[in-house]
């Protein structure tokens, strides 16, 4: 029997949503964490089981908490129930919430400042996880996108963690600077059909892709035209907001900027814009339909001050041409006073058919969809603001 | 022995429900305390001071005997009544919204 697990972060906790491949009813566990920040929750590719959360607070920190049970128990990576606490010689084990810089001389440039808002240049603050994204094959390895940006990778199931260096070391660092979020490292996207080949997004800097397993980075921006910025088509500096990739045609990415919807057929090299008929074009999430590479959504939101759905009517917008024609998704979604947001990482897809679709708003709604969009209902409404939704289908 | 009160939070992280006991050889500090603990419950490095520089992290503050100590060097030493397990030393997060 097929079925699917949603995966919800929120400003408050972290909820679990499951259903049968009807996706009809759901059943919702949690909060998990009760009172923190849960940014991000995903979980294994190879094995469902295995799931990753970033726990995080303005008092107290990072934590990284791991499950191996589909979310009935958490654990601290290296400090399980049971477990010893230190090594023989005393000390502590508990290694999976340290994230600390690279400054080996060995990475070859490490950037000890990047832009502030000022203009100033501003040293590396780790502040928190944004995104932990598991390997498509091995459960252990994982990366972990971060605040300020820089990625970072387990490779033992998340006690310990190390920077790829050399994201942030490729020498356009400095010219990054923090958007309105924060100088956030919050999509990374694996090829599935080559999985040396990542992708990384970072507000406000651009995107980037490594060919080598993210030993060495370069930034995939031409093309982009920011008008926020000194240079509008500058290297780096634009406020990419989220990107996705179509999994049957990996070459294909779509991005939705801090405005303009954005596509690239040739793995970000270039890219050009493709907002067509949108109402407007600024927004932060976007996906790919499961099968359909040309089927993409996004959710229209007014403006960058105003972080709401145009006329106070919630619309997902579809497009099945990749691009620049879309159509509004309204069936099933409130249609006059709504003025919640839906932040970049809190929209999925899952691999069923016909294709489920679903988002969280920061008014606590997690909608799904069974038909690819065209009819829509509320799986849970109350929850504190969705901060992420991931899902898993499992079959 | 040192009595230490830690905040909800953390005793939820630490997996304990009441005040936690603490045996120090040596100078009872700030620092000893805080590493003494940390050892025990490494769960909770980095959620106190940070990894990489051991600053205590901004909204907590280290309370003892009706005096704030948060802004005491590292390698103060703590009051007798703290030291001699006759008064708790406090990790309270701050006060604030969210």
């Amino acid at each position: 029997m097929s079925g699917v697990r949603l995966l919800v972060g929120t400003r408050k906790g972290a909820f679990i949503l499951t259903s049968d491949g009807k996706r009809e009813r759901w059943e919702v566990s949690g909060p998990h964490f009760a009172g923190w920040e849960i940014y991000h929750l995903k979980g294994s590719p190879v094995d469902p089981d295995r799931l990753y959360a970033s726990q995080t607070s303005g008092w107290f920190g990072q934590i990284i908490q791991r499950s191996d049970d589909s979310g009935k128990t958490w654990h601290q990576p290296g400090t399980a129930p049971g477990e010893p606490t230190t090594t023989p010689d005393g000390m502590p084990m508990g290694e999976s919430n340290k994230f600390v810089y690279d400054t080996s001389p060995d990475t070859g440039k490490p950037l000890t400042t990047h832009q502030w808002y000022d203009g100033t240049q501003h040293p590396w603050e780790f502040k928190r996880v944004w995104h932990l994204e598991p390997s498509l094959t091995d459960p252990d390895l994982v990366y972990a996108g971060i605040e300020d940006a820089a990625m970072f990778r387990t490779t033992d199931a998340g006690k310990t963690w190390h920077e790829l260096a050399g994201l942030r070391g490729h020498g356009t660092g400095p010219q990054w600077q923090p958007g309105a979020g924060g100088m956030c490292l919050h999509t990374i996207l694996i090829d599935p059909s080559d999985h040396r080949r990542l992708y990384a997004a970072i507000s406000a800097a651009g995107a980037f892709r490594s060919d080598d397993s993210g030993r060495t980075w370069k930034p995939i921006n031409r093309g982009l035209h920011s008008r926020y910025i000194p240079n509008p088509t500058a290297e780096v500096g634009h406020c990419v907001h989220r990107i996705a990739l179509s999994r049957s045609r990996p070459q294909v990415l779509y991005m939705q900027k801090h405005w303009d919807v954005m596509r690239s057929d040739d793995a970000g090299e270039t890219w050009r814009e493709i907002s067509g008929n949108l109402p407007t074009d600024f927004g932060f999430v976007i996906d790919v339909h499961a099968h359909e590479p040309e089927t993409i959504y996004v959710v229209p939101i007014k403006s960058d001050s105003e972080h709401f759905p145009l006329e106070g009517k919630l619309r997902v917008y579809r497009s099945r041409t990749g691009g620049n024609e879309w159509e509004a998704l309204t069936k099933g979604l409130p249609q006059r006073d709504c003025y919640v947001n839906v932040l970049r990482d809190a929209m999925a897809v899952d691999g069923l058919e016909p294709c489920g679709v679903y988002f969280g708003t920061t008014g606590g709604q997690v909608y799904a969809s069974a038909d690819g969009g065209d009819s829509w209902s509320a799986a849970v409404r109350d929850l504190p603001a969705v901060l992420s939704v991931e899902v898993q289908t499992l079959r | 022995m040192i009595l230490v009160v830690l905040p909800p939070h953390l005793r939820t992280l630490a997996r304990v429900s009441a005040e936690v006991q603490l045996e120090i050889e040596g100078p009872v500090t700030l620092a000893t305390v805080l590493d003494a603990l940390e050892s025990r419950y490494p769960m909770l490095r980095g959620t106190i001071r940070d990894h990489a520089t051991q600053e205590r992290r901004p909204f907590l503050r280290f309370f003892a005997c009706e005096e704030d100590l948060s802004h005491e060097p590292p390698d103060t030493p703590l009051p007798d009544p703290v030291a001699t397990g006759r008064e708790p030393f406090f990790i309270i997060g701050a006060i604030a919204g969210g």
